[in-house]
């Protein structure tokens, strides 16, 4: 009895502990998992497809590297009380603030309209005429944000990254071998040998993992949701939890066009999610779903990184905590970047493959800056104070971001120019 | 219409005067990485106008 008992009490704390996060979770989870975004989705069923299961490794390394980055947004935000924009503006000056602003504006703006082909591609699938998901979209976000609360905002937005777990079903339903997938997955390898493909493959798999919007997001998030320096262990936890999430999506997505569309070229998420359905309909009908739902949370933050950046320069009001009375400028610059961005996919003969290989290389642009920035930023004692990057962080962060820097310049230098790596 | 664009030079203006002194200490380390990062968005800017330049001639 004494063991039931005991038992009962642990398993009743652990329920308590999982609803006690589930309250306070976010920004980090909504970020990371935002990184799946339509973009990201079509990135990982490429991958899949070329090169099967190979590259699952490479993946998983990812974790780190994302939680490593991001995590350094919840302190700086936690401590500062300054979003990424204002830190940069105060930190380094007017010159680097201004380049930063206007580049996050065109990355931000950008990144919307590829989310928006993700979106209305995906639900062509099923029939759903373009115009229709623009306006359901518009309207369902307005919906969201103007109901004046960030908690709101944040528990909706935790619901749509709950649908974005539609790809482990699928995986299942198309019967991997989970030999093959530990055996070829997991042990490091470079499929066919290291040539320029696979170079440009792995690339693109880091340049979906970390992007410039992330940064400005998550800080203004923290801020915005009122974070202090005691929620910090919180804050870090929520962004664990959420890079290892958005990798294990990213791995089952690959489980899935590695299994069926092994060797097809892929040129986008609904392209895949089309030719599943001839073999496997509910699969590619989960892909569809997934798809819709990446670039749907993908708007979902990028719009509001761009609108938290320019209030916290312009000295506007810009909480989702006020009203659209209390905040017009915030919500106007909101509504302008989703309606505009929005309104391109409906322009018969847009040119929406150069806009999508134009966001890699003006992404490219603003990554290196914020990444730097970001690390002297917490290398700032003054300000930081006993949450100033230690030495192992310095050294591990450092690291990452060089290496981030110097992978993610050779990807756009590669969407620029071709046939440079072979 | 002229009221609003002077306003917003204003505000412009009001930005550049708040934020004109880097609160950063301008250590050897931070300024070599503002050298570097210089280098490296010219290098990239001149990058992309080299592919700008050849796809019109092209």
């Amino acid at each position: 009895m004494n063991v039931f008992a005991k038992l009962y009490y642990r398993l009743a704390k652990g329920a308590k502990a999982v609803q006690l996060y589930l309250v306070i979770a976010g920004p980090g989870i909504v970020v990371m998992v935002a990184d799946n975004d339509a973009g990201g989705i079509t990135t990982y069923a490429a991958t899949g497809a070329k090169y099967g299961y190979s590259l699952i490794w490479f993946l998983l390394l990812l974790i780190p590297v994302a939680y490593y980055v991001q995590e350094m947004t919840v302190r700086l935000g936690a401590v500062t009380k300054r979003g990424h924009a204002e830190a940069i503006f105060a930190g380094f000056g007017a010159f680097w603030g201004w380049f930063s602003l206007v580049d996050l504006m065109i990355v931000d703006w950008l990144t919307l309209v590829t989310e928006f082909i993700g979106m209305t591609s995906a639900l062509e699938i099923f029939g759903i005429p373009p115009w229709f998901t623009f306006a359901a979209v518009v309207l369902l976000l307005a919906t969201i944000v103007l109901n004046g609360r960030y908690w709101t905002w944040e528990k909706i937005a935790l619901l749509f990254c709950a649908l974005n777990l539609v790809y482990i079903p699928g995986a299942f339903m198309v019967h991997p071998s989970v030999h093959d997938i530990v055996r070829q997955g997991l042990m490091p390898n470079l499929p066919g040998g290291f040539d320029g493909q696979l170079f440009f493959f792995l690339m693109a798999n880091i340049g979906t993992t970390i992007a410039p919007w992330m940064l400005f997001f998550q800080q203004s998030a923290v801020v915005d949701k009122g974070l202090l320096e005691k929620d910090i262990p919180w804050g870090k936890f929520d962004t664990w939890l959420g890079s290892v999430l958005t990798v294990v999506v990213a791995v089952f997505i690959v489980v899935v066009t590695g299994t069926v569309l092994r060797g097809v070229d892929i040129d986008s998420a609904a392209q895949a999610s089309a030719q599943l359905q001839e073999t496997h309909h509910w699969v590619g009908t989960f892909m569809a779903i997934g798809l819709f739902d990446a670039g749907l949370l993908g708007a979902i933050c990028i719009s509001l990184a761009s609108s938290w950046a320019f209030g916290e320069i312009f000295g506007w009001a810009h909480s989702l905590n006020t009203n659209i009375k209390e905040a017009p400028w915030f919500y106007a610059c909101y509504f302008f970047m989703l309606l505009s961005a929005g309104a391109v996919v409906l322009i018969p003969g847009a040119p929406l493959v150069l806009i999508t290989l134009f966001v890699q290389v003006i992404a490219v642009t603003l990554l290196p800056a914020a990444l730097v920035f970001l690390i002297l930023l917490l290398n700032d004692k003054e300000n930081m104070g006993e949450y100033t990057n230690t030495r192992t962080q310095n050294a591990l962060g450092g690291t990452i971001v060089l290496l981030i820097v110097v992978l993610s310049t050779l990807y756009g230098v590669s969407v620029l120019f071709p046939g440079l790596f072979g | 219409m002229m009221r609003s664009l002077s306003r917003l030079v204003r505000k412009f203006h009001s930005i550049n005067v708040r934020y004109r002194n880097p609160r950063i200490g301008m250590s050897p380390a931070v300024r070599t990485s503002l050298m570097a990062l210089r280098l490296y968005l010219l290098l990239l800017v001149a990058l992309m106008l080299y592919k700008f330049v050849s796809l019109l001639v092209a």
